[in-house]
């Protein structure tokens, strides 16, 4: 007998509607991964699960959980089942706490908002749960406050509040996208045996195939709103049906043909690097404590490579891009592109620096939304002494558009007219409008789609067989550094503790953080040696 | 905890001697001679310099500012130019009626304002929320000495339940004293309650905008019960700075209500002392109202790390 059902579940928010007719079980003890694009409506069947949807939702259909009718009950009723019967963990562990009060009372809240039992009991009770979940009382005191934890450690937390009451169903909402790989796979994994030890369905929504593949029992893809297709795990992965599977499948999995690099000429050189900032004094008048954030960095990227620079948050990624960028000075060491510093003096040399662009993560963000595509895309054009004008500009911005796939005319219409891959092809186009000598992608697609992300990296490697491009690949996102670079650095803790051939480093990596590092990122099952070795 | 509050607790007196110095400085370079002006265009030059050499006038700078901060030190602050009393008696005589003042409008700015603004947050779009808004878009704009004169028409003059001005002082007990300041209190809490209101309602909004609210109701709280238990010591920390601010104003800024409701408060004995030139005065007065402002930030301060644990660390 199944834990919950879910069946003929329709769901519109005003005229949108967001789900029709979606179906889907989850057994005791069973792990079932929805996954599917954003706007797939796999968050929204979640919420319809717990009852947590916005309040101008109108949903018809049935959700039984326990042969309970959960879209029948009152708002009451559902209070008293939510936390107990239904636990959820969602995406951002970072903001799921409450940041004034201790971890011990959060935790605890659950059990005293279902159970008659005094404040001491409860508190015994989430001593138990958070050491159950990994957080040893002797280095996290139920004292401790979210903010003394780290993202992993935070929802480790979040789960432990889920699970205090042992539900029937935990619902995990993309528990592992805000973190590092190593952190996601200690999660992916005490979930695993939380499911088990506790006999609990776990309903996982996650956007990431390659999770789903190591964790769920069964799979359930969603596509604008439907069930497109369901199946255990590796059974659906052999036979996939759904067309849209199939494409979901081959974007994760994508791949590009970079052209092979140019011979090595030095473009940018980077020479002992040190970017180091105080911390808070720790008494009075005591002195300030200094952080390195990058701490002696040195490499050379050469005229036409593809670089790539993986690392896991707070590894200092971020800091030496700004230096390199010019937008902060070091303390020691140099950086040189084409033999120019990008730092003279007291002052970014601005000769240097109209010869580099960047493309961000967030393709909205990093753009002002009151002005046209036309004027967003001309910006570095600020950084030369002699912009074009007229004609010329109007020819630069429709070669610029045209590069990236988009129309000349879309020149004059506003960011927000654009989907999230068209705006990250928007931003890359502004980069190459100055015809840049570097390039630097900081998780530039991190924030897409699948199906975006693999269209985003055919752009850049067509890119690269149009012009000699140099860029610098930032991203957290190893199979994505995999197939677009030629070089790969790891960085841990402000050092680059391993440099070389992409391909040398994933298949023969001699530093153990990157072992660690390849060792938990989750993979893509090999489906044609599956199949061939099938019965 | 102890950091922060060392590091507070250093802040404030280093606050304090800057403002004195400060003070001090300005009340310097205001034009004209105190002696000359009290004794008269027709005083001798030598009778002048008698009455500077009286006054202290005639020591430097640095000396008559030692002299002063540590009389203060003593609670000495040094004999009025003009009606020759001490100046500590004088702002003792006004301060009774100041403090209490401020604290009593204080207290009603926080008891009108934060169930208003808890009420609009928890209803937010409907017809309560319009209600109190519309309330507070109101007090926001009326002038509170106008309010204040309606109140004196209607509870003072028509119905007779208190007086409609002065003040009796604290000797025939509490009672006839607060009756005094209630009127005054009202004017001026209420168009600080609707600010603070409108305050307090924004961020309980924001806060229950926020992923924690959505964990707490996945534990199974209802929407009134995370906005209570998880909104609202959170939405606490813009409201007590302007509650920092308000009462800084109500100590000194209620010169008009006092006007309105002849009360013998600091902010006439202020304006007072600039009309007469009694500079020891207003420097005193200034520099007494500088340190309360002072004092209060630093209980606001507290209160934030009272209030949010990640300011404990910071120092």
């Amino acid at each position: 007998m199944s834990l919950l059902s879910i069946q003929g579940l329709s769901l519109a928010i005003g005229s949108y509607d967001i789900l029709h007719d979606v179906s889907l079980d989850v057994a005791p003890g069973e792990i079932v991964a929805v996954t599917g694009e954003s706007g797939s409506g796999k968050s929204m069947t979640a919420l319809a699960t717990i009852g947590l949807l916005p309040a101008a939702a109108r949903t018809t259909g049935r959700i039984t959980l326990e042969g309970q009718d959960l879209l029948s009950l009152s708002e009451g009723q559902m209070c008293s089942l939510r936390g107990a019967r239904i636990g959820m963990v969602f995406q951002e562990p970072m903001t799921a706490l409450n940041p004034v009060r201790t971890i011990g009372d959060q935790v605890a809240e659950t059990i005293l908002q279902h159970e008659a039992v005094s404040r001491a009991e409860a508190l015994d009770r989430a001593r138990a749960m958070l050491n159950r979940v990994g957080l040893p009382e002797d280095r996290f005191p139920l004292s401790r406050y979210p903010h003394e934890l780290s993202g992993g450690q935070r929802q480790r937390v979040v789960i432990a509040m889920a699970i205090a009451l042992r539900p029937a169903l935990l619902i995990a909402d993309e528990p592992t996208t805000a973190l590092d790989v190593t952190t996601q796979a200690r999660i992916l994994d005490l979930l695993k045996e939380l499911t088990q030890d506790f006999g609990m369905g776990l309903m996982m929504i996650t956007h990431d195939l390659a999770v789903v593949a190591g964790m769920a029992d069964r799979i359930v893809v969603m596509q604008q709103g439907r069930v497109v297709e369901t199946g255990p795990t590796m059974h659906l992965f052999q036979h996939m049906q759904h067309p849209y599977t199939r494409a979901l499948f081959a974007a994760s999995a994508h791949q590009v043909n970079l052209p092979p690099a140019p011979p090595a000429a030095p473009l940018l050189q980077v020479r002992d690097v040190v970017r180091s900032y105080p911390r808070p004094r720790r008494r009075l008048f005591g002195p300030r404590p200094v952080m390195h954030a990058v701490d002696g960095v040195s490499f050379t990227l050469h005229r036409g490579e593809r670089l790539g620079l993986v690392g896991e948050s707070g590894c200092g990624k971020s800091t030496l891009t700004r230096a390199l960028l010019g937008l902060e000075p070091v303390q020691a060491g140099e950086i040189l592109l084409d033999g120019a510093p990008v730092w003279a003096g007291n002052h970014p040399n601005l000769e240097v620096r109209r010869k580099m662009q960047v493309v961000f993560q967030d393709p909205y963000g990093s753009f002002n939304p009151r002005h046209r595509v036309r004027r967003l895309i001309t910006e570095p054009f600020h950084l030369l002494a002699d912009p074009p004008q007229g004609e010329a500009r109007t020819a630069r911005i429709a070669e610029a558009l045209t590069a990236v796939g988009l129309n000349p005319a879309d020149a004059d219409r506003f960011i927000h007219e654009f989907s999230g891959g068209q705006r990250q092809r928007i931003a890359i186009a502004r980069a190459l409008i100055n015809d840049p000598a570097l390039i630097v992608f900081d998780e530039a697609v991190s924030a897409l789609d699948v199906s975006v992300r693999a269209q985003c990296l055919d752009l850049l490697a067509d890119l690269c067989r149009a012009r000699p491009l140099s860029y610098l690949f930032i991203s957290h996102d190893l199979s994505v550094v995999r197939t677009i670079t030629d070089r790969v650095m790891v960085m841990q803790a402000g050092k680059i503790v391993e440099q070389g051939p992409t391909e040398q480093v994933f298949t023969d990596p001699q530093h153990p953080y990157t072992r660690a590092l390849l060792a938990a990122a989750p993979t893509l099952p090999d489906i044609k040696k599956k199949t061939a070795n099938a019965p | 905890m102890i950091r922060y509050t060392i590091g507070r607790v250093t802040s404030l007196f280093l606050s304090l001697v800057v403002a004195s110095m400060v003070i001090f400085a300005v009340v310097e370079v205001v034009p004209g001679d105190p002696a000359a002006y009290m004794l008269g265009v027709n005083a001798r030059p030598d009778t002048i310099a008698a009455l500077r050499t009286e006054l202290g006038l005639d020591m430097s700078a640095p000396e008559r500012y030692l002299s002063w901060t540590s009389g203060m030190l003593r609670g000495d602050f040094g004999t009025s130019y003009t009606y020759r009393t001490p100046v500590t008696q004088m702002i003792l005589d006004r301060i009774v009626v100041s403090l209490p003042l401020a604290i009593l409008a204080l207290g009603l700015t926080v008891l009108i304002a934060f169930p208003a603004g808890i009420y609009a947050a928890s209803r937010r779009g409907k017809l309560g929320d319009m209600g109190v808004m519309g309330a507070t878009q109101l007090g926001v704009a009326v002038p509170n000495f106008w309010f204040a004169m309606i109140l004196v028409l209607i509870f003072a003059v028509k119905l007779r339940w208190v007086s409609a001005g002065g003040f009796p002082g604290w000797g025939h007990g509490i009672l006839p004293g607060l009756k005094a300041l209630i009127l005054p209190a009202i004017a001026l809490a209420l168009p600080q309650a609707a600010i603070l209101a409108r305050v307090m309602r924004s961020s309980l909004l924001d806060m229950l905008g926020e992923d924690f609210i959505r964990t707490a109701r996945a534990k199974g709280l209802t929407r009134r019960q995370a906005l209570w238990r998880h909104a609202v010591r959170n939405a606490l920390i813009p409201v007590l700075t302007i509650i920092g601010l308000q009462f800084s104003f109500l100590l000194a800024g209620g010169i008009v209500i006092e006007q309105i409701f002849f009360l013998p408060g600091l902010g006439r004995l202020i304006f007072q002392a600039i009309s007469a030139r009694d500079l020891i005065v207003v420097e005193s007065v200034v520099m007494l109202l500088v340190a309360l402002v002072i004092i209060v930030n630093f209980a606001v301060d507290l209160a934030y790390a009272a209030v949010d644990p990640r300011l404990r660390v910071r120092a």
